[in-house]
């Protein structure tokens, strides 16, 4: 762990608002809840995605119209998840920063907004062309969206075991 | 046989003392257990917002219960197995933790709810099944469900708070 990174979290966790994060007893679990349930609104957007792709899911409507619907869901969830997980970030910078699990969990994150806004872009160019065909990377590209954010509720949970020190 | 010794019993398990003496198991079924909670909710939530009418105007409700019901089922079955299995390890005291029971009992009112909206509340579905708007009853069914499941993660996260072993 290079110096700078202790640095910031040893002066991030002695900040006044760090200290209240950790003093008020319902405010970790409170931010947990949030969170918990924003990644099951994202993970179950991105499991209608695949199951859209698939024609699963609300087959008898315009895949770029479902498609939309869902991603808008993560693209909403998505700053609640940055903002609540900030904050926990805040109460233990050193916990979370330093841990392998959680730099594990923010590289899947980037791999799967990158993802997400190619697949969003390609289902846009679909809508405008109106020929109303199927988009067959968008299997693979979902699925593989659904098994990024399985890592990341994964990579999330290990942050508690496997710490930085 | 006194719930207690039942505890015990449990307790002193094959898989309960692995489960406690191996340190990678109980995150790793735990990490499990989040990601099937994670999609029950979100399951349950995109069919209670349409029970709502906040969401997913467009589909028959039929439709999308007929969708997604499958995979709550499915990750109900992994989370009632891994909870199951986590509780074992530390049975006691899981027991006699005020959340955990809340938890419970939330999710029998979670299952009435549905009991209730199934037999009774929806019986006439076929009428209302492609209206975006539904009745006063399916709406109550479905803003129920969303605030029992709300409650019942945020439990199960004081669960983890409230218990004398380290896991958070």
């Amino acid at each position: 762990m290079p110096h700078w990174l202790i640095d910031f979290c040893s002066w991030l966790q002695q900040s006044p608002f760090s200290q209240t994060l950790q003093n008020v007893e319902w405010i970790v679990p409170a931010v947990q809840t949030v969170h918990i349930l924003c990644i099951g609104a994202v993970i179950s957007a991105a499991l209608a995605l695949a199951l859209r792709q698939f024609g699963l899911l609300a087959a008898e409507q315009p895949l770029t119209r479902v498609a939309a619907q869902f991603l808008r869901v993560i693209w909403l969830a998505l700053p609640i998840l940055l903002v609540t997980g900030a904050l926990l970030i805040t109460a233990e910078p050193r916990r979370s920063l330093a841990s392998p699990a959680f730099q594990l969990k923010m590289a899947l994150l980037v791999c799967v907004a990158s993802l997400l806004l190619l697949y969003q872009g390609r289902i846009g160019r679909l809508a405008r062309s109106s020929s109303g065909a199927a988009y067959r990377p968008g299997k693979v590209i979902t699925v593989v969206a659904l098994l990024l954010w399985v890592g990341i509720i994964f990579a999330g949970r290990w942050i508690a075991y496997a710490s930085g020190k | 046989m006194s719930l207690d010794s039942l505890y015990q019993w449990l307790e002193a398990t094959g898989p309960a003392t692995a489960i406690r003496e191996n340190a990678l198991l109980f995150p790793t079924i735990e990490s499990f257990h989040v990601l099937a909670i994670t999609l029950v909710f979100g399951t349950i939530a995109t069919i209670d917002l349409r029970l709502l009418c906040l969401a997913s105007r467009a589909s028959r409700v039929s439709r999308l219960t007929a969708s997604l019901l499958p995979w709550t089922w499915g990750a109900f079955a992994v989370a009632a197995v891994t909870g199951t299995l986590l509780f074992s390890s530390n049975a006691n005291a899981y027991a006699h933790n005020i959340y955990f029971q809340a938890k419970l009992l939330l999710m029998v009112g979670a299952a009435c709810n549905m009991v209730v909206f199934h037999w009774v509340g929806s019986r006439d579905l076929a009428t209302w099944d492609a209206l975006p708007s539904t009745p006063a009853r399916a709406r109550v069914a479905g803003a129920f469900s969303l605030l029992i499941w709300i409650a019942v993660v945020a439990c199960g996260r004081w669960i983890g708070f409230t218990m004398l072993r380290l896991s958070f």
